[in-house]
């Protein structure tokens, strides 16, 4: 082993230099963190089981969604294996194919809702003055109406578009998302580094762009999955309450409506497309959790990283 | 292996004593006067095993105080909290004795350790203004910290008046009855230090508790520990990494390096002749206000837990090396009253170490300054903080700015740079006037007056490499093919002596002397006409703050460039500027050459700077 001895310390750095590949690449290493997580695991798990039935389902439908094939609220049976809903069309198919458009708008008006608020949240944070004081005012307004009532409002005076009810969802999580954003960025302007791009001349947009918004990467990821959850519970309500997809389109939130009635004759109808709701919204809120555990290591303030310096790395893994 | 040896003062008592039952232990202990005993301590990372602190002995005697002494990550405060049977998240202690009174506290059950804590052992930490409780007064944690320890100390009232007394506060209501953040920095530790002697504790550990006060602040605080563990008759433990701070103060002191002991011994002894290569280094790096000496840091950086292989820990940093040191580890050797940690001990106790004065070339004066500040009063808010200030600074001339917390230097800093433009009177860079702020400067003024920060941990973007924060000032301020900036980037790397590897390095992966060696790098790159720099080594160690300044010195030198560097440091002065000025709340007390007034001080003011400046406590070396 004494011939070896030296041979080991070189052996010994491989580790070292194999984490310091992965941490160049921010984003992907901690999201490989948040995967190893138990929570993160059982987060992504579910809610790519769900992203899985809606995306890969409209394939897979042995009936069409639209036929009437059985009778009404018929019970489940062999071939029909979620039974009839209340038209007596084919549950399984229904479910199979209400589930893409309602995650691909969730998305939609994820990311115009995190884009709108974070601009405004940055800006309002690092411009200060009156900027400030316009935007977070507007902000407040917003905020004064609950989501609900503000995408119903919006939806009620234009007719219930999809574009809209995309375009409602998004606007109603913009203020939200700014004022999380708003006192992060206050934190982070604060920093030295931002003074110095300031002195180098660097025009403000460039310095919230370039050296703010690579800092706001964990609140901005967390907001993401938060806002992905509240986006597809608010357009199932919306659905649920009759401003969704119009029937005779599939679509999981007005299938809980429509089905209701036959709760007692085929509770599959309802079971289901709320179940599949509910795995989704608890998978990603989940994984959004243990994001921003792993995320809290990851961005520790600057004393905490000097303090960590001086116990060594391997603490701080 | 003969720990025993590097026992210090105590470590002579024969080994046998830890078997003998703890009564006849306490006898011994009490006949040699010795409160604190600590053998073999060790502390290891939780998941992986590593040893963090191994093999640390040493003993204190009542009235004494111990100064454990090393750069950050030596394990100076895990051994520290070790004393208290508490070890931070992911340690754990996983062998040794501290024997307090003949008692071992790491054997205690966690009950008996609570009881034991802040009545018998208590603790001082770094920073009072985060340790003292914001929402309670000062006088209810004074008595909190008596009536958790009920029965200790009868009248508790009383004790509270006594020592607020003892630690030269005004028990008056008016005091005790204020919240922590109406307190100066200086009470705020006094508090701390009345709460852990309250209950007339037999050990306290102080944990570097003047690192952030002035040296002004410090000397009262490092007097009323002195005079209070004198009268007490306690042991104390003093951590620093400033060999300066605990010279004047302690009795022993014990130089740690990477989790072990390299040296232990008498004050007076270790300081006028370090035998360990580490200590050397450390004592060569404090500066010295009497002298203008080139200060010798010590290069590179102390292994992690975990990686510290085969060998002297500090063969790689040695000046000493010789083959063996990076195969063979050093056990500790008694050598002239001291033990050592060194295979080379013998060799190098012959040797002295040299230090090297600085040929300060005097400044031209007769040259129109690159900078001039006349008549500047600069407020925050409706507070004023600056009042009528004005100084010079030649061409190639480096001018001190000097003062407490609270003097303005910094502001007068911010206002150079353009960072703060809530100032009057008038700032002129080589002959024309500067405009308030930074947004309406010209980017040619931007780009030759160059700013670096205090805070090395603050002042890189953490999601940018190296590499991508040194270039950034040059695609901003100078048109260059991405050929020529990349040989510039690298050119400037290796002129604050990095390596082209750090290029693709994010800031959390260096460590503080290197994140400020990058900070003076990105404002080297643009090649300024004068640099700001802001207390650049205020947050570093000694060790490290020596070859930042030895940098600067001779980046100033060999680039000829005009200099603004602001301390609170007096002693540091002496080692890179020609000139200071003398802050004293936001007004010039006094300014002029720097022997002129380091040697002949003539305000008041700077008189008493220069009283309370840190020296080591030896007569001539």
């Amino acid at each position: 082993m004494d011939v070896n001895a030296p041979a080991a310390s070189p052996a010994a750095r491989i580790p070292q230099e194999k984490i310091q590949r992965i941490r160049r690449h921010q984003w992907a290493s901690v999201l490989w963190a948040v995967v190893r997580t138990p929570r993160g695991a059982i987060g992504l798990g579910l809610a790519s089981f769900v992203a899985g039935v809606a995306v890969i389902g409209p394939f897979l439908a042995p009936d069409s969604p639209y036929a009437l094939v059985t009778l009404a609220f018929a019970k489940p049976s062999g071939h029909f294996l979620l039974g009839g809903d209340f038209l007596g069309r084919d549950v399984l198919s229904r479910v199979l194919e209400g589930g893409w458009l309602l995650l691909v708008m969730a998305a939609c008006a994820t990311a115009l809702g995190i884009a709108g608020g974070a601009t405004a949240g940055v800006s309002a944070a690092y411009l200060r003055g009156r900027s400030d004081g316009i935007i977070m005012r507007a902000v407040d307004v917003i905020l004064s109406f609950p989501q609900l009532v503000f995408a119903l409002l919006l939806l009620s005076l234009l007719g219930p578009k999809l574009w809209l009810i995309t375009v409602a969802v998004g606007l109603s999580h913009a203020p939200q998302v700014a004022r999380v954003l708003r006192s992060a960025t206050l934190d982070i302007s604060e920093r030295d580094f931002v003074k110095a791009a300031e002195l180098q001349g660097m025009r403000p947009a460039k310095v919230m762009v370039k050296e703010i918004l690579p800092n706001l990467v964990s609140p901005l990821m967390v907001e993401a999955g938060l806002r992905l959850t509240y986006s597809i519970v608010i357009m199932a309500g919306l659905a649920f309450l009759g401003f969704g997809q119009q029937p005779p389109a599939a679509n999981w939130g007005t299938m809980i409506n429509e089905n209701r009635n036959g709760l007692p004759l085929n509770p599959w109808a309802v079971i289901v497309p709320a179940a599949l709701i509910a795995l989704l919204t608890i998978g990603t809120n989940t994984f959004t959790d243990a994001f921003a555990r792993v995320a809290i290591g990851v961005d520790r303030r600057p004393e905490e990283a000097a303090l960590l310096d001086d116990l060594g790395q391997e603490v701080a893994e | 292996m003969n720990h025993s040896a590097q026992g210090g003062p105590g470590g002579s008592s024969p080994r046998g004593q830890q078997a003998a039952p703890p009564t006849g232990d306490a006898a011994t202990a009490a006949q040699r006067g010795i409160r604190l005993k600590v053998t073999d301590l060790e502390v290891r990372l939780g998941a992986s095993g590593a040893d963090v602190v191994s093999e640390v002995s040493f003993a204190v005697r009542s009235g004494q105080v111990l100064g454990l002494v090393g750069e950050s990550g030596s394990g100076k405060t895990t051994v520290a909290l070790a004393l208290l049977g508490h070890a931070r998240r992911g340690l754990r202690i996983t062998s040794g004795q501290v024997l307090l009174d003949g008692v071992d506290l790491l054997g205690l059950s966690p009950g008996d350790l609570r009881a034991a804590r802040g009545a018998r052992v208590s603790y001082v930490p770094q920073d009072p203004s985060s340790a003292l409780n914001p929402t309670l007064k000062v006088g209810n944690q004074l008595r909190e910290a008596l009536l958790v320890h009920a029965g200790v100390i009868d009248n508790p009232a009383d004790r509270v008046a006594e020592v607020m007394r003892e630690v030269y506060l005004d028990a008056t209501p008016e005091i005790l009855g204020r919240y922590p953040h109406q307190l100066s920095g200086g009470q705020q530790q006094r508090i701390a230090l009345a709460m852990a002697f309250a209950c007339r504790p037999s050990l306290i550990v102080l944990d570097e508790p003047t690192t952030g006060l002035d040296v002004s602040t410090q000397r009262h605080v490092l007097d009323t520990v002195r005079s209070l563990c004198r009268s007490y008759g306690v042991a104390a433990v003093y951590v620093s990494h400033d060999l300066a701070v605990v010279s004047g103060l302690v009795s022993d002191v014990a130089v740690m390096y990477a989790g072990r002991i390299v040296e232990i011994g008498p004050t007076a002894r270790l300081f006028r002749e370090p035998v360990h290569p580490y200590t050397r280094g450390l004592i060569g790096a404090v500066p010295s206000p009497e002298r203008a000496e080139v200060l010798t840091g010590i290069d590179g950086q102390q292994p992690r837990p975990g990686h510290r292989g085969a060998g002297c820990s500090f063969a790689a940093r040695c000046g000493y090396v010789i083959a063996d040191c990076t195969t063979e580890a050093p056990e500790p050797v008694l050598i002239d009253g001291r033990t050592v940690r060194c295979l080379r001990a013998w060799d190098i106790q012959a040797t002295r170490p040299e230090r090297q004065a600085v040929v300060a070339g005097p400044p031209s004066a007769a040259e129109a300054p690159t900078l001039s500040v006349r008549g500047v009063s600069a407020s925050y808010g409706s507070t004023p903080v600056l009042f009528d200030v004005g100084l010079d600074v030649p061409p190639r001339a480096c001018v001190a700015v000097v003062g407490e917390s609270g003097s303005g230097k910094t502001t007068l800093a911010r206002c150079v740079a353009g960072l703060h433009s809530n100032w009057t009177g008038e700032i002129a860079f080589q002959g024309a006037p500067l405009d308030r702020g930074a947004r309406q400067r010209s980017r040619d003024v931007l780009q030759r007056v160059q700013y670096i920060f205090q805070n090395p941990y603050t002042s890189l973007n953490p999601r940018k490499t190296v590499g991508q924060i040194i270039a950034q000032p040059l695609e901003q301020f100078v048109d260059l093919k991405f050929r020529e900036r990349s040989a510039r980037v690298v050119q400037v790397l290796e002129d604050v002596s990095l390596s082209r590897d750090f290029l693709s390095r994010y800031p959390d992966q260096l460590s503080g002397g290197e994140r400020q060696r990058v900070a003076i790098a990105r404002a080297l790159v643009v090649q300024p006409d004068l640099l700001i720099c802001d207390e650049v080594t205020s947050s570093l160690d000694v060790s490290v703050q020596a070859i930042i300044v030895e940098l600067l010195r001779r980046i100033q030198r060999e680039r000829q460039l005009a200099m603004i560097f602001i301390t609170h440091n007096l002693a540091l002065v002496r080692s890179i500027a020609h000139s200071a000025v003398v802050l004293c709340d936001g007004a010039v007390a006094e300014s002029g050459p720097v022997e002129q007034i380091l040697e002949h001080p003539a305000d008041p003011y700077t008189i008493r700077l220069m009283e309370d400046v840190p020296r080591l406590a030896t007569p001539s070396r």
